[in-house]
Formats: C-alpha cells, sequence, structure tokens
C-alpha cells in the first residue's frame, strides 16, 4: 500500500466510524430508489413515457406514493408496486430522488 | 462432472469477515477523485453475458464504485438483442432493429471494458476467466449473467443443428426470432401455427402465451383460415391465464386454441410433428417448439449448478454462489426464491443488488442487509394493447430469503392501449437503464 492510502485511510476511519454508528447502510435509499430506475430511468431521470423522479419534491413522491398505496390516486400499476414499500422505504426513496440533479 | 466441495457456512461467513478486513483499507480507492490514484491496484471484476442481467451490473459496478472498479463485460454478441418485445417481431408489427441496442455507452459512458469473446473456461481456485480467443481474465470477483441453454437430450429429434435450423426456437432474440418470422410468412392461409411450452420453470413465463397472441394478430389479418394451437406441458396457464384466456375467447376467437398437459417428448422433423408422454401426435405447418431448459453452460463450468442440475443456488444479499465463493449469479440462471419470475426485469434488479453488494465487499463493508427486488412484466396482446403483472419482493430475515409482499403487486383488470404505452415506456426505459 502507498502513503497516500495509509494516510487518506487512517484520516477517514473516524468518519466511517461514526457513520456506520448512525446508518447501519448509508446506501439503503440508493438501493432502494434503484428499484424504481428500471421503469423510471436510472437515477430517476426518465428516457420518457414515465415521470421523471430526479430533483422531484420529496414531500411530492412521498405524497403520491400514500395516494397510490391507499387507491386514492387512480393508476394502472402504481397502486399495486406501492404497496410493496413500507412507508420509511418510501421516505427514503423521496429524499433520495428529491436530491438527483434533473436532466443529468 | 465431479462434484467440488462443498464449502460450510462456517467457512463462509470467515471468509467474508477476512474480506472485510484484509480489503478495509482499499476503500480509498473507491473514492471519486482517488479512483484513477489506484492504477495497477484496483480491484477487478469480470462478468460473463451482457443481458438484462450483465450488462445491468457492469453499470452499476462502475457507477456505485466512482470508476473505483475495474469492470470486463465477456459477451460474444456485438448488440444486445431483447428477448422481452421480440414476439412484436414474430407477429411483424416491430422489427428486429426495434429491439436491438448497441453496447457502446457501456465503455463510452462508464468505462466497462467490453470483451467480444465467449468465456471458456473458469478456474474459481486462481480466480480466472479463460476466453475462446485465448485470453485469460484475472478476476477478484466474478459476475456470471449465463442466461439459459436448452436440454437438448430431452426432445431427441431436436438434439442437431440442421433440426434447430427447421423447427424453432426463437427464445433466445436474435437470427431465430427473424427465421420464424419468415416461416409464417412462407406457411399458407389455413395452415397451423404450433407452439409447444415447456413445463416451469422456464425463461419468462408469460412470454409464449403473449407469442400466441402476437402470431394470432399476425395471421388475423394475413392469413385468416390459420389457427395458433398452444401445446403446454403445464397443466394450465402458468401467468396472468385469466387475461390470456379472455384474449384467446373474444379477441382471437376462432383463432387460437390452447391444451395443457401436453408434455413433449420428442418431434419428428421432416413432417413437424410433435409427439408428448400422454397425448396423441401433433403435425404442424409451423412447429416452434420452447425446449425445456437450464442455467447457461458456464455455470456448469464453475460449478455453481446446484438445484436439481440446472439452475444456481444463490444467497439473495448479494447474490453470490452459495456454493463457490466470489462468484455471483444473476438472472434466468439462479434458483428463484417464491413468486419470483425468470424475467428481463428481474434480472435487471438482481443485477442491482450484486452490484451494491460487490462495491461494498470490495470496498470491506457488510452488504446491504435489507434488499429489495421488484418485477413488472408487460405481455403484448395486440399490436398496441397490453396486460401486465407485477410484484415486490422484500428481504425476510428469519427466513433468509426474498419474499412477495403480501397485497401488494397484482395483474391488469383487463387489456388496454394505456398499458401498451406504458409497455414501450417500460422498454425505453429499461434498455436505457441497463445498457445506456
Amino acid at each position: 500500500m502507498r502513503l497516500i492510502e495509509v494516510v487518506v485511510a487512517v484520516l477517514l476511519a473516524p468518519v466511517a466510524a461514526v457513520a456506520a454508528a448512525q446508518a447501519p447502510d448509508p446506501n439503503l435509499a440508493r438501493d432502494l430508489a434503484a428499484t424504481c430506475a428500471s421503469c423510471h430511468g436510472t437515477d430517476g431521470v426518465s428516457q420518457g413515457g414515465t415521470v421523471s423522479l430526479a430533483g422531484m419534491a420529496k414531500d411530492n413522491i412521498v405524497r403520491k406514493m400514500q395516494e397510490f398505496k391507499s387507491g386514492t390516486k387512480p393508476a394502472t400499476i402504481m397502486h399495486q408496486l406501492a404497496k410493496g414499500y413500507s412507508d420509511e422505504q418510501i421516505t427514503l426513496i423521496a429524499g433520495w430522488f428529491a436530491a438527483q440533479k434533473v436532466g443529468k | 462432472m465431479s462434484p467440488p466441495a462443498k464449502s460450510s457456512a462456517m467457512q463462509r461467513r470467515d471468509f467474508l469477515k477476512a474480506t472485510a478486513a484484509g480489503f478495509g483499507t482499499t476503500a480509498a480507492l473507491a473514492l471519486p477523485g482517488c479512483a484513477t490514484m489506484g492504477g495497477g491496484s484496483s480491484r477487478k471484476v469480470v462478468i460473463v453475458g451482457g443481458g438484462y442481467g450483465g450488462a445491468t451490473a457492469a453499470k452499476y459496478v462502475r457507477m456505485w464504485s466512482n470508476g473505483g472498479i475495474d469492470v470486463s463485460l465477456v459477451e460474444p454478441n456485438p448488440e444486445f438483442i431483447s428477448c422481452p418485445m421480440s414476439n412484436l417481431v414474430i407477429g411483424g408489427s416491430r422489427d428486429l432493429a426495434f429491439i436491438t441496442v448497441s453496447y457502446d455507452n457501456l465503455p463510452g459512458r462508464h468505462g466497462v471494458k467490453v470483451v467480444r469473446d465467449a468465456a471458456t473456461t473458469i478456474d474459481t481456485g486462481k480466480r480466472t476467466v479463460g476466453l475462446a480467443g485465448g485470453g485469460v481474465l484475472p478476476y477478484d470477483r466474478l459476475i456470471l449473467s449465463p442466461g439459459i441453454e436448452f436440454m437438448w437430450d430431452k426432445v431427441p429429434g431436436l438434439d442437431n443443428a440442421d433440426a434447430q435450423a427447421k423447427v424453432l426456437h426463437a427464445w433466445k432474440a436474435g437470427p431465430q426470432t427473424v427465421a420464424l418470422r419468415k416461416q409464417l410468412e412462407a406457411m399458407p392461409d389455413g395452415g397451423v401455427y404450433v407452439l409447444s411450452i415447456p413445463v416451469a420453470p422456464y425463461r419468462c413465463p408469460p412470454g409464449p402465451y403473449e407469442r400466441a397472441c402476437q402470431v394470432a394478430w399476425y395471421l388475423r389479418r394475413a392469413k385468416p383460415r390459420s389457427k395458433v394451437l398452444i401445446l403446454d406441458g403445464n397443466p394450465d396457464v402458468t401467468s396472468k391465464a385469466a387475461l390470456f384466456r379472455k384474449a384467446w375467447a373474444e379477441e382471437y376467437k376462432g383463432i387460437v386454441e390452447y391444451r395443457g398437459n401436453h408434455v413433449l417428448t420428442d418431434v419428428d422433423v421432416a413432417t413437424k410433428t410433435a409427439k408428448f408422454e400422454v397425448q396423441d401426435d401433433v403435425r404442424a405447418d409451423v412447429l416452434n417448439v420452447v425446449p425445456p431448459q437450464r442455467a447457461g453452460a458456464i455455470a456448469r463450468e464453475a460449478e455453481v449448478v446446484t438445484a436439481n442440475d440446472r439452475w444456481c443456488d444463490v444467497d439473495f444479499l448479494t447474490f453470490e454462489s452459495v456454493q463457490v465463493r466470489n462468484v455471483h449469479v444473476l438472472g434466468d440462471a439462479i434458483q428463484v426464491a417464491a413468486g419470483m419470475p425468470k424475467s428481463g426485469h428481474m434480472a435487471n434488479q438482481h443485477a442491482k443488488v450484486c452490484a451494491a453488494a460487490v462495491v461494498a465487499l470490495l470496498s470491506g463493508q457488510p452488504p446491504n442487509p435489507s434488499p429489495v427486488l421488484n418485477n413488472t412484466c408487460y405481455s403484448m396482446i395486440t399490436d398496441k394493447d397490453s396486460i401486465h403483472v407485477c410484484s415486490v419482493h422484500q428481504w425476510d430475515k428469519d427466513k433468509k430469503t426474498l419474499l412477495p409482499v403480501p397485497g401488494a403487486g397484482g395483474v391488469s383488470p383487463a387489456m388496454s392501449e394505456l398499458e401498451g404505452i406504458y409497455a414501450f415506456a417500460w422498454a425505453k426505459n429499461i434498455w436505457a437503464d441497463t445498457l445506456a
């Protein structure tokens, strides 16, 4: 291992330890959001025909998903898929997409 | 093939701990800006198979490691040709170009090394992949997305290349798709198209029933006296049953006939005759046999075929083989968990769970302890109308597997043009998510 790698690793070690204590998996939101990407585009940037989720307000995504879940928002398929995700997961997904750049 | 020694659960846990400890300091290599400083010491992932599973894994390992992991994708075909939507090419409403996507964005945008070659040997001890062209690729982790191979021994009359060029499967999109289209175009009006379906599990459960619809769509317009005869090895339609039955009873009334419990035992190629375990022989004008399937041959070479001598058991937290360390398996080749279909959408989802796990493990981090997958599968009934089935699969920590969420998922109430529009949107988006 080269010196720079040792230095970086040592400097990052306390940061990593704190992060590990607070969030067991820092990539959980990213991984959950990736399950949406098959239809809504990588990182939520749609290729057309589905809604682009990248950059959409977090509250807006949460509200729509809850409406799909409860059946108040008509849908062909999202009412069935939304029921598969917990409220906590929906919040994580919404936060992650809200933080993505539009038109990336 | 002699059975390889199985690694015990204890060995496996110890290995993972050792991996985490040993690789901990290399995490720095995966940081943005540090990636190029790693030089020759960066971790190597080799992916075999550039379908929905392998191509997605290649892209996401590069994305999620910020370019810090070296990824080689071994694929002999020059372009990706999608099985989903290929029935529209057989029906004639779309052409092969529509379902063909370039691999160019994987190297261009993501730095994937696309190796146009076939993997022929795997040494899981030395961790190398041997290529047909003579090259050898070393790996830290190997991801196999080998798709399926056909069990020709179950259909002896088709166990040679000449027979396979006459009685087509068209269950791997490409030349066979175009050839089956040509057979249908050459069939006289009043002819019978016979489709043989294997006993489940097989690639794409609703695919054969969609194909019957697309062939019927073509025949209704071009050869209205012709028939579609579905001879299913299963006792009943295996997916979206009520919706397909309705389509055959109404949309394609008098054209499509369905018969269950037809387990194919052989084919006489000269007379285009299908033979069955119990039922009488059936002669066809165009005979289309979807043969029984198992994991692609390279899985056998890697000794990861562990279920019924056909499929590969994996740990669903990582998609690593339960038998061979550092070898992951994706897509149609795996032994699925309950309610998980063998679909392209599923392979794309497997790939992301696997990519996240591989990036984590190679950075000394534990994999995501609660992966989620979903499936969305559209079947085209006409050239415009579609139906769907969907499901969401969550990790069950007690049962240590992925299970469908009760109350979630479902099917369409009826076919519709709106769902047809969404089906094409699905294709456009998943092709980009996989390859662009």
